[in-house]
């Protein structure tokens, strides 16, 4: 007998199949069935379990490809289990979880270990990146054709830059002969060394180490002419600067295989807002000017940035609590980013609500080659989302994530996930 | 000995004519049938190599010794050429004690062409850096043409490590000289794209490469690949491109395996291949010294002429 499952009456966004229409979603066996209307109303679906949508979105479940999940070896600040909790709360169904874990996520034994743990313990999807250098040295390549073969979603040495170009050179050579994406964390660390906030005006007054965002943008310009060189794709992490979307989309026009993420923090806040010297407010790339601010959102306007991610970095609040210039780099975002999305995005008049989901959902599915995610047409896995855009809410701890550094906490936001499925699974609901 | 072949040098195969290398292979099935004539009695070779060689040095001197040449024992380490004297000077020298014969391998690319029209005794490249290898490339051909008559319409895959390989280079002249196709196999950065220009298509997925080819000739992967970055390891080179029995499958049913040694077994090649019936790597040392006795021996018709 077949699972069945009815979400019904809610307006589906489907960026993919350019749908924006109220529909019942008819859900079986983990796939989806059938998007019609009227479908709940037919005779042979009459008793099927049904979920009301009505007044909500059903859009396809998120796809953040920028997670750390701290597991192996930082158990105490998340784990796959907790992390994915946050995921499922915040209508992420998939999530890529990067490789500076500790160990370094860089052999194929660790990436079997990896996974077989996601199996047993995570709520969503769990796609993992496995290192560009071997213990994220810098110094050499790790196996990438055996790390495929073991299931590596992406390859990542992100929490740190990959410096040398002649090794970026090999790692998209090689990458792209195996269809692997590589994901640059750009830094360069003779401009950023010692930094814990942007270089600009709030950095001068506190008497903070600021890092410009020319140490972003300057690797970004030899990314991109490093995948010009080899026609190698490389994606840009958590652009940060001005000048980065402008590379990026110079770079786009020419035809150049380059695409690029921006993060809720980022495009939602600036330097000039961190309250004394908070360290929830700290994270790399940081948080910059107003400008930097306006150009990531018009870079997610028109297409330059491809995709929202959370590079969700959760910290203890121990490890937070040692002032602005001590504390470790990272937020959390898995719970937020939708929310942050919708209320500085969608309400700002930034993004239309298909564009939004196009770029959480549709476009980082595309970017990772995930069949099946990403849209809501009959056969993709059953992974939605039932949104409330009206909610309004105030994030607090404690939250599903194991950590609370957040700047995003007690700040009121407009828009929830209020049930998530995981195909056709229902793992969170308010 | 019937066709005269007009050259004192054979510095690479780029630029030769169908018939000058049907000349060279003609030549050396010819000595396969016969007891050679002493076509250099009285004349000298000498080796000049700055780069270890087994193989072909042993070749060489088997070939010469085999045509009634004297051989002058001599390596470039210890001689003159690390004291800092010229390779011109050098070699000068040794024409004047009387060497007809210098077979050259040179860790550097191109020095050969420079070198050899300032000299009368004849120049034989045994391998210059990444350029050329005629004599490995000649009986690699060789090797083919007695499986297959004529190599017209074949299709020849040379996987490995392209870039740095002087084989490489040598065989897709000959191939293409002789009507066969041919496919260059490797991660991007051992065989980047622009090789295309040379006349070779570019393949990086070697079960794309082989399926349907009439040959493969397996190159080897050396150590220091992995030291330079070209690849992250052995193991992982083994796993993306190894030449297995599943990968040879994709071969047509007769096709062959070609390696121009040293092997290294369970890297580039597994043993299973290497040692299988399809493998001819030893008819291919055997001919090594066939088609060196004819370049030789025609190198020295025309050197004789002045």
């Amino acid at each position: 007998m077949a699972e069945r499952l009815l979400v019904a009456g809610g307006l589906v966004i489907d960026p993919r199949r350019k749908l924006e229409a109220v529909r019942d979603v008819l859900i079986e066996n983990g796939k989806i069935k059938d998007a019609a209307a009227g479908l709940a109303k037919k005779a042979g679906l009459k008793g099927t379990p049904t979920l009301d949508a009505k007044g909500l979105w059903v859009i396809p479940g998120l796809v953040d490809m920028h997670v750390h999940l701290r597991e192996p070896g930082r158990e105490g600040d998340e784990t796959i289990a907790t992390g994915t909790a946050a995921a499922a709360a915040g209508g992420v169904t998939t999530v890529l979880a990067m490789a500076n874990t500790e160990p370094v996520t860089d052999s194929p034994s660790q990436l079997a270990f990896l996974r077989a743990k996601a199996a047993r313990d995570a709520q969503v999807n769990v796609l993992f990146a496995a290192a560009v250098t071997a213990g994220q040295r810098g110094e050499r390549l790790t196996e990438f054709a055996r790390l495929k073969a073991a299931g590596a979603a992406a390859l990542s040495d992100d929490g740190r830059p990959v410096m040398s170009a002649g090794l970026m050179r090999r790692a998209l050579e090689y990458a792209k002969d195996l269809g692997l994406l590589v994901i640059d964390h750009c830094e360069d660390l003779t401009l950023s060394a010692g930094a814990c906030v942007h270089e600009g005006a709030p950095a001068l007054r506190k008497g903070l180490k600021g890092a410009p965002g020319a140490a972003e943008t300057v690797q970004v310009l030899r990314d991109v002419a490093l995948a010009e060189l080899t026609g190698g794709r490389v994606h840009l992490a958590h652009l940060s600067a001005a000048a980065s979307v402008e590379a990026v989309r110079r770079a786009k026009r020419r035809g150049v295989p380059v695409s690029a993420e921006a993060c809720p923090h980022h495009f939602a806040l600036t330097d000039g807002m961190i309250p004394d010297l908070d360290a929830n407010w700290k994270m790399n790339p940081p948080l910059r000017g107003g400008e930097d601010r306006a150009a990531l959102r018009e870079g997610l306007a028109d297409g330059t940035i491809d995709a929202i991610a959370t590079d969700h970095a959760p910290h203890g609040c121990g490890a937070k609590a040692q002032g602005l210039d001590l504390a470790p780099f990272g937020v959390i975002g898995l719970e937020t980013s939708l929310a942050v999305a919708l209320t500085e995005l969608v309400r700002g008049k930034v993004l239309s609500r298909r564009a939004l989901v196009e770029r959480m959902s549709s476009a980082p599915a595309a970017l990772l080659g995930l069949k099946g995610k990403g849209t809501l047409a009959p056969g993709a896995d059953a992974d939605l989302v039932l949104v409330d855009p009206g909610a309004s809410w105030t994030p607090a701890p404690p939250f599903r994530s194991k950590s609370r550094n957040t700047p995003f906490a007690g700040r009121p936001l407009k828009g929830r996930a209020v049930k998530t499925l995981v195909a056709g699974r229902v793992v969170h609901a308010l | 000995m019937t066709k005269d072949w007009g050259r004192k040098d054979l510095l690479g195969l780029e630029g030769l004519e169908a018939d000058e290398i049907e000349s060279l292979l003609d030549a050396a099935a010819a000595f396969k049938d016969s007891p050679p004539k002493p076509l250099l009695a009285g004349r000298t070779a000498a080796f000049l190599f700055s780069e270890p060689s087994t193989r072909t040095r042993s070749s060489f001197e088997m070939a010469a010794r085999r045509l009634g040449a004297e051989v002058l024992s001599f390596s470039a380490a210890g001689s003159s050429l690390a004291k800092g004297e010229t390779l011109l000077d050098t070699a000068l020298n040794l024409q004047a004690i009387g060497v007809t014969h210098f077979i050259l391998r040179y860790d550097r690319s191109g020095v050969l062409e420079d070198l050899a029209p300032r000299l009368k005794a004849c120049v034989v490249n045994a391998g210059d850096g990444w350029h050329e290898h005629p004599t490995q490339a000649l009986l690699d051909v060789m090797t083919l043409r007695e499986r297959w008559g004529s190599l017209k319409g074949k299709r020849v895959v040379i996987l490995g490590d392209i870039r740095h390989s002087r084989v490489a280079r040598s065989n897709l002249f000959a191939l293409k000289t002789l009507g066969a196709s041919v496919v260059f196999c490797g991660p991007t950065p051992l065989v980047p794209r622009e090789f295309a220009a040379l006349g070779a298509r570019i393949e990086h997925d070697v079960e794309k490469a082989l399926r349907g080819a009439n040959a493969v000739n397996v190159l080897r992967l050396q150590l220091e690949r992995m030291e330079q970055g070209f690849v992250p390891s052995l193991a992982d080179y083994a796993a993306a491109y190894q030449l297995t029995p599943e990968r040879l499958a994709l071969l047509k049913p007769d096709g062959l395996v070609l390696h121009p040694g040293p092997i290294n077994r369970g890297v580039e090649i597994s043993s299973e291949v290497a040692d299988g019936p399809r493998s001819v790597i030893l008819d291919q040392v055997a001919n090594g010294v066939l088609i060196r006795m004819a370049v030789l021996a025609l190198c020295e018709q025309e050197r004789a002429r002045g």
